[in-house]
Parts: C-alpha cells; structure tokens; sequence
C-alpha cells in the first residue's frame, strides 16, 4: 500500500472500522512508513482533544417554542379527507342508505311505472289492496252520489284542518 | 421496548403527535449541538433545530422509510446550518474584525476573561478555557463541509454511508475529506496535539 492509499483509510483505521484485511494491509504499510506512523498517532490525539468539548444543553424554552410551531401548523388534509365525513355523518348516511334499501325491497312497493309492456296496472298491484279497489268501485259507480251538486270551489284556502287542531 | 425512530416517524404520519414528542426529546440536545458546532452562536443554533423539527413534522405524510431517521434528520441540518453560514458570512465577518479578545464560553456567549473570577484555581480555569477555546477555534477554521464532516463523524457517531449520504458524496470523497479535515486540525492544534502523545 501506498501513502496516497493510505488517506482514504486512515480515519477508518483510527476509529477501527477497517474489516480485518484491510487493517492487516495497513499495518503492513504502518510498520515500514514512519510518517504514516506518526500521523495515526496524531490523528487519535486530534480525535482526543475533540472529545474534551462539552456538550450544550437546549434551554428551558426549546421544546415549548418546537411545540408551538407545530400546534401553529396548518392541518394538512389528504383530497381524500374531503369525502371523509365525520362519525356522526357516516352513521347517518348508512342509515338513510339501509333505509332506502329496506324500503325499495319490500315486496308490497311495486312501482306501476317499471310494469313491462305485456302486463297491466291491475297485474301490479298489490292482492292486499284489493278491499279498497273494491270499495272504490261501489263508490265510483254509486247511482245516488252522481246526482249530489258539485262542491264550490272556494278561493279562500281550507283552514277547517287548522281550525279542528286548536 | 423503545419504538425505532422510523417507527415513531411512521407513528407520526400515522397522525400520533406523541411520538413527534419522543423523537423532538430524542434528537433536540444532539442536533442543537450539531448546529452549534456548525453556527457557533447558541440562538441561532436553536432557531435552526427549530426548524429541522418543522420540516420533519411538515414532511409527515410524505414520509417513506427508504434511509435511516438520522441521515434524513442531519441531512436537513446540515443544510439548514450551511445555507445559514453562506446567508451570514458577510455578517460574521464584520464582527470577527470587531470582537474583543474573550473566552469562547461554550454556552454560546462570548464571555470576556474575568480575573475576579471566582473560580477555585483561577489559572487551571484559565488554561482548561484557553485549550478549548483553541479546540472550537481550529474546528471553526475549517472548510464548511469538512466541518460538518467532522462534526458528524466524531459527535453523532453516524456510519461512513450515512454521513456521505448526507452530505452527498461518495464514501471515498468523504474518507478524503475527514483525510484533510484532520490533517488541518493536526496542524492547528500542534501544541496540544504534541503535548497530548
């Protein structure tokens, strides 16, 4: 090895991080360089007198000013957190959802609109509700009521409703 | 068992500001000696450990564990500390030209010698003062980047790798650069260094 080589493992050697290979290379250089011999020795010393510097303690104020500025930081909210609701939100939202849901499957709410080309009105409609059809039937064709006079229509609006509730 | 640091850092972007707490009280006293081994000035040491710990805390959700904490840590420091010494050079030259003849206290405030000292052996005192004030004075003399090299290689005791990283270099660059860093201290701290044998 040559002195020039032995500048990039000089530190290494000193702080005895040299696998054992390389240190056995350079104490073969060491035991015939007298120079590189000396500066080895100054460097631990260099190395030495470096320790005798105290260390600073942060003062008193440090961490509370740390502290400040973070709690100071803006919250930084991913785009996602945008669609992220709160608990209470999310809670009322699943149950508007599940309600729907469980409205829309029940088997007597049938929409007259979604019946297909070759069914009917009557064929979508529900068996339970037959009483009432029945009902409206006698009603519609109900000789008696036919000669009854026609209600006047009133401009002034229907408060009876109101009027009954007080 | 203590958490890593990329652990509590994880911990971190996971929205724990407790684990900030633990890595703030892990790494404040060494980084803000780093810095003022860097700045040599003890508040503005402290403003830039500041603002290590923002950016850390600023980075949270970014934050991949590709590195070690510390190379990512000091790799801020580092430079935080060589952009502020580029910004103030012109600053502490001026007063280099105008400052007192003084004791270079390590608490960070030039503290005139004072022989009324009520020291137990004022002139152990005095000769203990002069020798590390002639230590800090060498490592001050140092190229900015040798300097951090040091400082890192000898204080934070942080691996070949890690320093280069953080410096971004090779690990033969930085051998080379300790090679000459130490070869200038040598020659600046001869006295002590003879004495020291």
């Amino acid at each position: 090895m040559s002195c020039g080589r032995m500048e990039k493992q000089m530190m290494p050697y000193v702080d005895g991080r040299l696998k054992v290979s390389e240190r056995r290379e350079v104490e073969t250089h060491l035991a015939t360089c007298p120079a590189c011999r000396v500066r080895v020795t100054e460097f631990r010393a260099v190395s030495g007198l470096l320790d005798e510097l105290p260390q600073i303690e942060p003062s008193g104020a440090f961490d509370a000013r740390v502290r400040a500025r973070v709690a100071a930081e803006p919250v930084k909210q991913s785009w996602w957190a945008v669609f992220a609701p709160s608990p209470r939100a999310a809670f009322a939202a699943s149950m508007l959802l599940l309600a729907t849901i469980w409205i829309g499957s029940r088997p007597g709410n049938v929409n007259t609109n979604n019946v297909g080309s070759n069914g009917t009105a009557a064929q979508a409609i529900d068996p339970n509700d037959l009483p009432v059809l029945e009902n409206y039937d006698i009603l519609a064709n109900f000789e008696p009521l036919t000669e009854l006079p026609q209600p006047v229509q009133s401009d002034e609006p229907d408060d009876s409703d109101s009027n009954q509730s007080m | 068992m203590a958490r890593s640091d990329v652990q509590l850092m994880l911990d971190v972007k996971a929205g724990d500001e407790q684990s900030f707490a633990l890595l703030l009280q892990r790494y404040r006293s060494p980084l803000v000696n780093f810095l003022y081994r860097m700045v040599r000035n003890r508040e503005q040491a402290e403003d830039l450990a500041q603002e290590v710990f923002i950016r850390v805390y600023r980075a949270r959700a970014e934050y991949v564990p590709s590195a070690k904490f510390t190379t990512w840590l000091f790799r801020i420091a580092t430079n935080l500390a060589l952009n502020s010494l580029r910004d103030t050079r012109h600053q502490r030259m001026e007063m280099s030209l105008d400052a007192p003849v003084s004791a270079d206290a390590e608490d960070g405030d030039e503290r005139t010698l004072d022989v009324a000292d009520k020291h137990p052996d004022i002139e152990q005192h005095l000769v203990e003062e002069a020798r590390k004030g002639m230590i800090r004075h060498a490592i001050d003399k140092l190229p900015e980047k040798q300097r951090a090299a040091v400082l890192l290689h000898k204080y934070q005791e942080l691996d070949y790798g890690e320093i280069a990283k953080i410096l971004a270099c090779s690990e033969s660059a930085l051998k080379s650069l300790l090679f000459r860093a130490y070869e200038t201290l040598r020659v600046e701290l001869a006295p002590l260094v003879s004495g020291a044998k």
